[in-house]
C-alpha cells in the first residue's frame, strides 16, 4: 500500500485524467515534476488504480529521457549539447561543472542531494549557444568561468 | 463572448480592428526562448509598470474606446543574437539588447515624443538603421509563416483576429468542400516542413477518401533536431495560425479531433498552445458547430518526454496513445492507420501555418514564390559561428551563400567558413563548393543533404568534421528506440569506430568499414530516422575524407579538437626554466634544470594541457 502521507499528489493527479491509460505520459510528468523523480511505490499504486502491468509502466518509464527513477537534486543543471552549442564549445562547461561538483558519467547527483547534472540535445535557444539550464532558468552565452559562477552563487545561497 | 455565426465573427473582427488602431503606438518585447532567456520579461514588466504609472495603458479588449498605448509579448522577432529585443509600432522601431533601465528612456523619447532611440538600434557601418527593413538581415528574407510572429501579441486571440486571423478557416468551412481545399492545397504544390517534403494535399486527399466514421489531425511539434527552432518559434509567437491550419485540415479530412504534440523542452510553446485553445474555445472558433457550418472540432495539447524518435509518425502517435514511442512497419501507413488505428493526417507544424495563407490567397499565389517544384518558404535556425544567429524565412530555392553570408553575415570572429550542417542529425552537411546551391528539397537531396526541419548550423575552419560526425553519430545512437536491428547495433557499432578515430586508434580499415555499415544502415533500418542516422558520416565522408586521412593514417586531428591526437612540446627559445610547467603536471611528464629549457615526455604525457595554462611565457606549444 502506498504511504499516503508521503505522496499526498498522487491520488489527486489521477483522477485529474480520470484513471485513463492512455494518459500515462502525462501523469508520470506530473508525478515527476511533484517529487523530482518517479518513486518505485508509486508506479506500483499507478499500476493497481488504472490496470496497467507495473512492467508496462516500467517501460514507458524507462523509454522516455525526462523520467528519473532515480531522487534529483535540489538544483538540477541541463547542459545543453545540441549541434548548436556543441560547436560553440559546450564540452569544456560540462567538464568543469562536473569536476566542480565531483560528478562523472555514471554518477549524476551530488552526495548533498543539492545538484543534479544533466546534459540536453537542445533547448531552442541555439542563437544564445551554449546555454545552460538551472531549475527552468536559461543562462545564456556561458563559458566555464561563468557556469562555475552561477553554481558558486546557488552554493552561497544554500549556505545562508 | 462566444460566435455562432460568420456575421458574428466579422463583427468581433471590427470591433477588434478599432480597438487595435485604438492603441496609438504599440511596444513589442519579444518573448521568444532566446530573449525571455536574456530577460525580456523583466522588461515586459517594467515598460507596462512604467506606462501604466502615466495612465496610458490600453489592452486589446473590444469595449476599449479611448486612445492609448499597447505593450505586448510577441513571440521570435528573429535576431536572438542581439536580444531582448523590442519593437515599437507605428515607427517600426527595432531595438536590440535592451536593458531595464532602457526603459525609461524609450518611454520618454520614442512614446512620448516620438523620437527614436539610436544608441539601442543596429549599426551597418557607420549607417543607423532604425527599422528592420533597413537591416540585411530582415530587408533579405520573406517572412510569410514567421510574417506575424514578433509582431501581434502571442496570447492574445483578438490581436490575431484584427490582423486577419481566421478569416481563412471562414471562408474554407462556409464557401469550400472538403474536397475543394484538398485541391486547392494539391494545387499549391505545398510540401510538408517536417523534412521528407511529402505533398501535404496528397496525403490529405488519401485521408479524405478514408471509410472511417472517426478520423484525426496530429500536429508534430516535436522538433527534436538539436540546432533547429524553427517550429517552436511559430507555436510560442503565433499559436493562432497553428490551430486555424488544424481547423482547415480537421474540416478537410472530416475529422472533428486534432492533437498537437510539443516536445518537453518547449514549456513556453506548451504555455501558449494552451492558452490559444482556451481562447479559441471561449469564442467559439473550437467546439461544436463552428461558425455555424455544422463542423466540429477540437484540440489536444500533448507533452512529449525526451524522445527524438517520437518524430517519426508512427512513433509520435503510439507517444500520444501513451506506450513507448517506437515506429512500426509501414504499410499500414498514418494516412490509413494512425492514431488509435484510424485514418490520421500528420503534418508538420510550419505545414499547418502555411494553410491559412493558400487558403486566403489561393495556390496561384502561394506557387509563385520559389520553385516550381518546392514552392513556398521555409523557415530557418541559423545558429553555430556565424554572426547573425537567428530565426529566418526565405523563399525556397535561396542560395545557400546568401543565407550564410547575406542574411547570416558571415563567419565571426573573421575565421574562414567550413561546411554548414543541415537538417541536423539527419542531414548532410554543405561546403564552400555549394555556395551556389538553391536550398529546396530536390536539390539537397541531389547533394546527399536534406531540408530536414531547418536546422543550418554553420561551422568555421576551426571545427573537426570527424568529430562533428561522431557527435551526431553519439547523438542518433542515444535516441535510437532499439526496435530494429540495423538501427541498434549498427550506429553503436559505427558511434566504436569513430570514437576510435577520434581517439587515434583508427586505421584506414576503420573508414570503409564505416562505409559499410552505414550503407547497410541507411537501406535496411526500419523508420525514417533510423535509415539517414548514417547520413552525416557518408557526407563528411564525401567531402571531407583528407580529415578523416589525417585522423587515420597521420594520427593528426588538423584543427586540433581531437586532444588524443595533439601533442604538446616546449620551445626551447621561449622557455626560461621556471619548472612551473613541471609542478602543474598530474603525470610527471615534464623535466627539466632549472634555467634551463624543460622537456615534456609524450609518453607519459596525459594531454590535459595543465602545462599551457602554467606556463607564463606561452613557451608550451600544442603541435
Amino acid at each position: 500500500m502506498l504511504d499516503k502521507s508521503k505522496y499526498p499528489e498522487v491520488d489527486g493527479i489521477l483522477a485529474g485524467y480520470a484513471y485513463n491509460r492512455s494518459a500515462l505520459i502525462a501523469m508520470l510528468q506530473e508525478i515527476q515534476s511533484a517529487y523530482n523523480y518517479l518513486p518505485e511505490e508509486v508506479l506500483e499504486h499507478i499500476s493497481t488504480e488504472i490496470d496497467i502491468p507495473l512492467s508496462k509502466i516500467f517501460s514507458v518509464a524507462t523509454f522516455y529521457e525526462n523520467f528519473s527513477l532515480e531522487p534529483k537534486g535540489k538544483y538540477i543543471i541541463k547542459i545543453c549539447d545540441g549541434t548548436a552549442c556543441h560547436v560553440k564549445k559546450s564540452i569544456p562547461i560540462l567538464d568543469t561543472i562536473k569536476k566542480e561538483l565531483g560528478l562523472n558519467s555514471s554518477k549524476h547527483t551530488t552526495d548533498d542531494f543539492l545538484f543534479t547534472l544533466e546534459t540536453v540535445s537542445c533547448l531552442g535557444a541555439c542563437g544564445l549557444a551554449p546555454v545552460i539550464l538551472v531549475n527552468g532558468k536559461v543562462y545564456a552565452k556561458m563559458t566555464p568561468e561563468s557556469a562555475l559562477a552561477v553554481i558558486k552563487e546557488i552554493k552561497e545561497n544554500e549556505s545562508k | 463572448m462566444k460566435v455562432n455565426n460568420i456575421e458574428q465573427f466579422e463583427k468581433v473582427a471590427v470591433a477588434a480592428r478599432k480597438a487595435l488602431e485604438n492603441q496609438e503606438k504599440r511596444v513589442f518585447v519579444c518573448c521568444g526562448t532566446g530573449c525571455v532567456a536574456a530577460g525580456s520579461f523583466g522588461i515586459y514588466e517594467e515598460l507596462k509598470r512604467l506606462v501604466a504609472e502615466k495612465g496610458l495603458l490600453v489592452d486589446v479588449v473590444l469595449e476599449a474606446e479611448e486612445k492609448g498605448i499597447g505593450i505586448k509579448k510577441s513571440g521570435c522577432q528573429g535576431l536572438c543574437q542581439l536580444g531582448p529585443l523590442v519593437r515599437v509600432e507605428p515607427f517600426d522601431y527595432q531595438y536590440f539588447r535592451v536593458d531595464k533601465q532602457d526603459c525609461v528612456e524609450i518611454i520618454e523619447k520614442t512614446l512620448l515624443q516620438n523620437q527614436p532611440v539610436e544608441r539601442l538600434m543596429y549599426q551597418s557601418g557607420s549607417r543607423v538603421c532604425h527599422t528592420p527593413v533597413e537591416i540585411p538581415f530582415y530587408s533579405e528574407q520573406t517572412r510569410l509563416v514567421l510574417g506575424q510572429c514578433g509582431q501581434i501579441d502571442c496570447e492574445n486571440i483578438m490581436e490575431y483576429i484584427a490582423k486577419g486571423g481566421y478569416t481563412a478557416a471562414g471562408k474554407a468551412l462556409l464557401q469550400m468542400t472538403p474536397e475543394q481545399i484538398c485541391d486547392e492545397i494539391s494545387k499549391s504544390n505545398l510540401r510538408g516542413r517536417g523534412g521528407g517534403g511529402y505533398p501535404a494535399g496528397r496525403k490529405w486527399s488519401q485521408v479524405l477518401a478514408q471509410n472511417s466514421e472517426v478520423k484525426y489531425v496530429v500536429c508534430n511539434g516535436d522538433e527534436g533536431d538539436p540546432g533547429a527552432f524553427m517550429d517552436g518559434s511559430v507555436m510560442d509567437g503565433n499559436p493562432h495560425s497553428v490551430l486555424e491550419g488544424m481547423i482547415i485540415a480537421g474540416y478537410a479530412c472530416k475529422a472533428s479531433e486534432g492533437y498537437i504534440y510539443v516536445r518537453a523542452e518547449y514549456p513556453l510553446s506548451v504555455a501558449r498552445l494552451q492558452l490559444a485553445v482556451e481562447q479559441a474555445r471561449e469564442i467559439g472558433l473550437l467546439g461544436e458547430n463552428i461558425l455555424g457550418s455544422g463542423f466540429s472540432f477540437d484540440i489536444k495539447i500533448n507533452k512529449g518526454a525526451g524522445a527524438f524518435v517520437c518524430g517519426e509518425s508512427s512513433a509520435l502517435t503510439q507517444s500520444i496513445e501513451g506506450e513507448r514511442g517506437m515506429p512500426r512497419v509501414k504499410p499500414p501507413r498514418t494516412v490509413e492507420q494512425g492514431l488509435w488505428g484510424k485514418p490520421t493526417m500528420l503534418n508538420n507544424v510550419e505545414t499547418f501555418a502555411n494553410v491559412p495563407h493558400i487558403i486566403l490567397k489561393g495556390a496561384q499565389w502561394y506557387r509563385s514564390i520559389g520553385p516550381e517544384n518546392s514552392p513556398g518558404t521555409k523557415a530557418f535556425a541559423i545558429t553555430g559561428n556565424v554572426n547573425n544567429t537567428g530565426l529566418i524565412e526565405v523563399p525556397m530555392g535561396t542560395l545557400l551563400k546568401e543565407v550564410i553570408f547575406d542574411i547570416g553575415g558571415g563567419i565571426n570572429d573573421g575565421k574562414k567558413f567550413k561546411a554548414v550542417q543541415i537538417g541536423g542529425p539527419s542531414g548532410g552537411c554543405l561546403t564552400e563548393t555549394h555556395m551556389e546551391l538553391p536550398l529546396d528539397f530536390d536539390s539537397l537531396k541531389k547533394v546527399g543533404a536534406m531540408i530536414g526541419s531547418g536546422g543550418l548550423v554553420v561551422m568555421d575552419e576551426d571545427t573537426c568534421m570527424v568529430e562533428v560526425a561522431r557527435f551526431f553519430m553519439n547523438f542518433t545512437q542515444k535516441e535510437s528506440c532499439g526496435k530494429c536491428v540495423p538501427c541498434r547495433e549498427g550506429t553503436k557499432r559505427m558511434l566504436e569506430i569513430l570514437e576510435g578515430i577520434v581517439a587515434g586508434k583508427g586505421s584506414l580499415e576503420d573508414l570503409d568499414m564505416l562505409e559499410e555499415l552505414a550503407d547497410t544502415i541507411s537501406s535496411t533500418a526500419l523508420c525514417g530516422l533510423g535509415k539517414t542516422a548514417p547520413s552525416p558520416v557518408i557526407s563528411t565522408l564525401k567531402y571531407f575524407r583528407d580529415e578523416y586521412l589525417a585522423h587515420v593514417v597521420q594520427k593528426k586531428c588538423p584543427t586540433r579538437n581531437c586532444k588524443s591526437l595533439s601533442s604538446f612540446v616546449i620551445n626551447e627559445a621561449l622557455c626560461k626554466g621556471c619548472s612551473k610547467c613541471a609542478k602543474a603536471c598530474p603525470a610527471t611528464a615534464i623535466t627539466g634544470k632549472v634555467k634551463e629549457a624543460f622537456v615534456i615526455n609524450n609518453r607519459k604525457c596525459i594531454k590535459c594541457g595543465a602545462c599551457v595554462e602554467a606556463c607564463p611565457f606561452s613557451a608550451v606549444e600544442e603541435v
